[in-house]
């Protein structure tokens, strides 16, 4: 291990963790109609990994915002070590004082190569030479664990690889702040291993970590302190030992939450009129490469699809919505043969789909809250029908209410929400179109603990009310609570069905990685 | 009770300033001023005659409005499709050349057969210049919608070709139509004093609000310009919307190039609609929409067309030569661009915040 680039590689490991690497003082920060940090105070000492936790819209993606120059801040001071207190109005000014960042939105240029997106923007003022640089990205890419080309385009990868590309890139920025937000969110339980090694290994450099995640698990993993924030005000700083999590929870939401245990689901008896599924398909295929699979789901049923990152699991939902270009298959609903190769054919027999992407397929960032809203059921209902504004704002706040979306108003652009806010925003239009079949596709990425309960039991609420529900997520548990049988992939083909009993952690993983038979 | 006004007035006028409406209209705000310190007789309204003996009204005001029309005609098309298409057709001008010359073709008859007597009734011509302008729109639209190809590279065809088609449709001839009939359109109605080319962009707008009201093309226009993918997943076809931005820019293009070969009854294939795509562009702009694409403001474009001709008027009126015009509407119009800049106006109604809030907390704390 060769530690030269970094800071502090002379001090002893114990004089680092002392030492504060940066501190954060009385900061204030207002968006129109809403005060996003009220007094918030925050400290990162050399050689730690912080966790910065809070509800959705609680203000963490601000303070990072703040704290790299991204949002002028309204008051406060921030003091770096060696350097007092410092004025950052740029992001590159954050990244000369020692400071590097992965947005909670990729924020890379998905048309550049791997290697191109690491090394942008460095400013080095020489020429590049590019077998020099895809050289230098490869070594970095690999000392990292993250296998990937170096010249592959950077869209053609999925985003679990671009997440760990910017990390990549912030990494190699000789940084002693590295600034994680929610870079989990999308990563697989190996990747997030890998990052988790990769996290270590910094923190024993001297790098403080501030990581912000919604995964409790994760936090009591690899994390030394935790700061709490509520609506904007600090709650207070914890060491780890001392904040057992049931107390980190209610410190979160102000609240105790709800029990989890009385979460399960019931799986439905069909009777046989039920029998029918609402839908069904035959060897369904995409350009996508999925192996052409058979898949229905009845009534009231709440099923799953899982797999690794890439097995192909994304793909078979959008290839049943017809988001990708259908390329074979037999589809009915309701017992009818139908014909579902666009998106807007999917909604007109009753489907809904949450796609997996929130920046890229699901909001209309400069839209309102409203437009964004509607804009499904708008679509189905059709281009002579629109609704009056006071009918929109109704169907909107009801949605609001319902999912208890943090925003300033209706009017306010869905891209000013918090990260999770959008997320419920998306949730909250399709479910506008009450549809009679939804196929959600990490319908809780990047919401917060209590939201993500709240979410489970509309889903189970929903399907006994007759919906029925494809649900597909990266945590296991989650999936084991909502579904009452899960489609297992691999390499782009479906391997095997779980019912009843194998409904197990160990099944699972069993089945995923082909070990068992079924 | 006044702390709480402060606020209030505050809040309002750095939305107002957030708005994008506010940057047309601080220019006409700007150009009255500097009319009214320079030369307050440049609003004189004056009744005058036309040739035919009809009582009209004149004088600077009037013309704003009266040659202001095309262009705010073409901005409303313009601004759809900037919106939809992220791009810019500039085209229109040399579209606006061979929709003449249909018109003239049609009630003229076959080239050189023109004896003075209407061949068609003005309607017809009419109609028949919206559907070849529309076709030529369409045209435009597949390859932008269809064929993927950047909006400026794709329309730059027509905007090569447009004029030597104008002059083939009549055969390179001009001939000039004598009837009365057809001048209404591009000057005055017996008996009306206000010029019609104005109230023919009037009629537009109205019927684009109405069209923007009653109907989801706003919404859809805005989403596709935003998220083309989303828009997909929501079960729209943004191919089939963009190329319909393009066939109703035809629409505005016919419309306009009526009125302009109305105002002389004839036309000059490389002159007409000289360089109106860049003022088009520009009233767009000017109307702070982002030339990328997304969210747009109808009224703001439409205002944004007449201050352009609020600023070429005054330009004339105080002897600037036509040569140099240019150069002056660049300057102020680089001014306006750089003061509707989103970063620009963020300074500027956090600025208006700030001058308030002191006022405010003290107001609070007494
Ligand atoms: N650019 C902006 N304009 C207006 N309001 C904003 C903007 N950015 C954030 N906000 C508001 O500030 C509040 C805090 O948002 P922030 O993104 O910091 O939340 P968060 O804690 O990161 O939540 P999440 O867990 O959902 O990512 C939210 O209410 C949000 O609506
Ligand atoms: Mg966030």
């Amino acid at each position: 291990m060769s530690p030269a680039p970094f800071f502090y590689n002379e001090m002893k490991v114990n004089d680092m963790r002392e030492a504060s690497v940066l501190e954060m003082r009385g900061i204030y920060k207002s968006f129109p109609g809403v005060k996003a940090l009220q007094n918030v105070d925050f400290t990162l000492r050399a050689g730690e990994i912080h966790a910065l936790m809070g509800e959705n819209g609680a203000g963490k993606s601000t303070l990072i915002k703040v704290l790299t120059g991204v949002y002028p801040m309204d008051a406060g001071e921030i003091q770096i070590k060696d350097k007092g207190p410092v004025q950052i109005h740029s992001p590159q000014q954050a990244q000369q004082a020692g400071i590097s960042t992965v947005y909670q939105e990729i924020s890379l240029c998905p048309n550049l190569s791997v290697a191109e997106n690491i090394f942008l923007g460095r400013g080095e003022g020489r020429l590049v030479s590019w077998r020099e640089m895809n050289r230098k990205a490869g070594t970095l890419l690999d000392s990292l664990g993250i296998r990937v080309k170096p010249t592959q385009q950077l869209a053609s990868c999925s985003i679990a690889v671009q997440q760990m590309v910017a990390i990549a890139r912030a990494v190699d920025m000789d940084c002693r702040v590295l600034i994680l937000d929610e870079p989990t969110s999308s990563l697989d339980e190996s990747e997030v291993e890998k990052l988790f090694h990769l996290m270590r290994d910094l923190r024993e450099r001297g790098v403080g970590i501030i990581f912000v995640t919604h995964f409790l698990d994760q936090v009591y993993e690899v994390c030394d302190r935790i700061t709490v924030l509520r609506d904007g005000k600090l709650v207070g700083e914890y060491e780890i030992e001392n904040l057992p999590r049931v107390q980190l929870v209610s410190k979160m939401l102000g609240k105790e939450l709800d029990d989890m245990a009385d979460i399960k689901n019931n799986i439905p008896v069909y009777s046989e009129e039920s029998f029918t599924p609402v839908y069904e398909a035959k060897g369904l295929c995409s350009t996508e490469g999925i192996q052409p699979f058979d898949f229905y789901i009845r009534c009231g049923e709440v099923n799953g699809f899982t797999g690794l990152l890439g097995s192909g699991r994304s793909e078979s939902v959008r290839a049943i919505f017809g988001a990708d270009k259908v390329t074979g298959g037999e589809v009915r609903v309701d017992g009818k043969p139908v014909k579902i190769t666009k998106p807007i054919e999917a909604m007109r027999c009753g489907l809904g789909y949450l796609a997996e992407d929130r920046k890229r397929d699901g909001i209309i960032g400069d839209l309102s809250v409203r437009d964004n809203i509607i804009l499904a059921l708008q679509v189905k209902t059709g281009f002579f029908k629109p609704f009056s504004k006071a009918q929109a704002t109704k169907f909107a706040d009801e949605y609001i209410k319902l999912l208890d979306i943090k925003t300033a108003s209706v009017n306010t652009p869905i891209k000013s929400l918090s990260g999770g806010n959008q997320q419920k925003v998306i949730l909250g239009r399709w479910l506008l179109t009450h549809p009679k079949y939804l196929i959600l596709d990490e319908p809780t990425r990047g919401i917060d603990v209590g939201t993500k309960i709240e979410i489970q039991k509309l889903v189970l609420k929903l399907a006994s009310e007759g919906m029925s529900v494809t649900f597909i997520s990266s945590e296991t548990d989650e999936m084991l609570r909502t579904c009452s049988r899960l489609i297992v992939m691999r390499d782009r083909r479906v391997v095997g069905e779980l019912t009843g009993d194998q409904l197990t952690q160990n099944t699972i993983m069993n089945t995923i990685a082909g070990g068992e038979k079924e | 009770m006044t702390a709480k006004t402060t606020v209030k007035s505050g809040s309002f006028l750095s939305g107002l300033l957030r708005h994008q409406i506010v940057i047309p209209l601080a220019a006409i705000l700007l150009l009255t001023l500097f009319n009214l310190i320079a030369d307050p007789s440049f609003f004189r309204i004056k009744l005058g005659m036309t040739n035919a003996g009809n009582p009209v009204l004149t004088g600077n005001l009037i013309t704003i409005l009266d040659s202001g029309s095309e262009l705010a005609i073409l901005a409303i098309g313009m601004t759809l499709v900037t919106a939809a298409s992220g791009g810019q057709d500039i085209s229109v001008g040399a579209a606006i050349a061979i929709s003449g010359s249909v018109i003239l073709r049609i009630l003229c008859g076959p080239p050189g057969a023109y004896s003075g007597e209407l061949q068609a009734p003005i309607f017809v011509a009419f109609l028949a210049a919206c559907a070849v302008s529309m076709i030529f729109g369409a045209f435009n639209g597949s390859l932008v919608a269809f064929f993927r190809i950047q909006p400026m590279v794709a329309t730059l065809i027509l905007f090569t070709a447009g004029r030597s088609i104008a002059a083939w449709i009549n055969n390179n001839k001009l001939p000039i139509i004598s009837d009365d009939r057809f001048s209404y359109y591009g000057g005055y109605l017996p008996g009306v004093p206000i010029p019609t080319p104005f109230f023919i962009a009037v009629i537009c707008f109205v019927i684009t609000w109405a069209i923007l009201k009653f109907t989801n093309l706003g919404l859809y226009v805005q989403s596709v310009g935003i998220n083309e993918k989303t828009s997909r997943l929501n079960g729209l076809n943004p191919e089939l919307i963009k190329f319909a931005t393009y066939v109703l820019l035809g629409l505005c293009v016919a419309v306009s190039g009526f009125i302009k070969v109305s105002r002389v009854s004839t036309l000059n294939y490389s002159v007409i609609a000289k360089d109106i795509e860049m003022d088009a562009i520009l009233a767009v702009a000017l109307g702070g929409n982002a030339l990328s694409g997304g969210k747009f403001s109808m009224s703001a474009s439409v205002l944004g067309a007449y201050v352009l001709q609020y600023l070429t008027t005054t330009l004339y009126k105080f002897h600037v030569k036509p040569e140099s015009l240019s150069a002056y509407k660049a300057v102020v119009v680089i001014l306006l661009v750089i003061l509707s800049a989103p970063a620009v106006r963020e300074k500027l109604s956090s600025l208006v915040k700030k001058l308030h809030s002191p006022a405010s907390s003290a107001g609070q704390s007494a």
